[in-house]
């Protein structure tokens, strides 16, 4: 599989994972959209820095080949991905964690 | 110095949203046992992912802007760290957000 294909891939998992299967449907809340709508000039720059002084070298193979601000396009994906999923187990865990501290008291 | 650049974004990261930690008082780092147990299983796919691109030569890192610790894996350390700080930051803003505005629901526990 390519980056094209993976970072496709894991925007379906962490949208099935948010969604689904943890149910914290964050995709469905204003404080997600604000928080990403913060974060997303920061990817930018963070990816423009890696790609544009060729600290990351990716295989012209690899992607599709189209970018923004100096990074394949992959890399939006991989990003939100990654911050839909951190965002989503954080609420998760924080549910659990709290309701297991109330069943045992 | 230039063995840092990749470094250098890390610390920015760092400088760019841990102040959310005092200022906001979010107390994100403050509950190690949520963070560490929402990180683990989160950085454990995406390094996974980081292994098999390596491998299969999508990416590569100019050695010359990097440390040169490679650790398991051969992914290098700034990698390490990267699945590290960037979801931290990620949860500081997600609670930063919070914080200024109370009312939003977010789905866990700490909602008012």
């Amino acid at each position: 599989m390519t980056y094209s294909d993976i970072s496709v891939a894991s925007l379906l998992l962490a949208v099935v994972f948010d969604l689904f299967i943890v149910r914290t449907q964050l995709l469905t809340k204003a404080i997600f959209w604000t928080s990403y709508a913060i974060i997303f000039p920061m990817q930018l720059i963070t990816n423009w820095w890696l790609t544009s002084r060729y600290i990351v070298i990716y295989n012209p193979h690899a992607i599709v080949g189209r970018r923004l601000a100096g990074a394949p396009l992959e890399d939006l994906l991989f990003g939100f991905s990654l911050i839909l999923a951190i965002m989503s187990m954080w609420v998760f865990v924080g549910k659990k964690l709290i309701n297991k501290r109330i069943a045992d008291q | 110095m230039e063995r840092m650049s990749y470094l250098a974004m890390l610390v920015a990261t760092v400088l760019g949203s841990f102040w959310l930690e005092i200022v906001f008082k979010i107390g994100v780092l403050r509950r190690f046992k949520r963070l560490w147990l929402s990180l683990i299983p989160v950085a454990i796919v995406f390094l996974a992912w980081d292994a098999y691109a390596i491998a299969h030569k999508q990416w590569s890192f100019d050695n010359k802007q990097m440390l040169g610790v490679v650790g398991p894996l051969h992914i290098p350390l700034e990698e390490y760290v990267f699945f590290l700080v960037i979801p931290i930051a990620a949860i500081m803003t997600l609670e930063g957000v919070r914080s200024v505005k109370k009312h939003w629901p977010v789905g866990d526990n700490d909602d008012l």
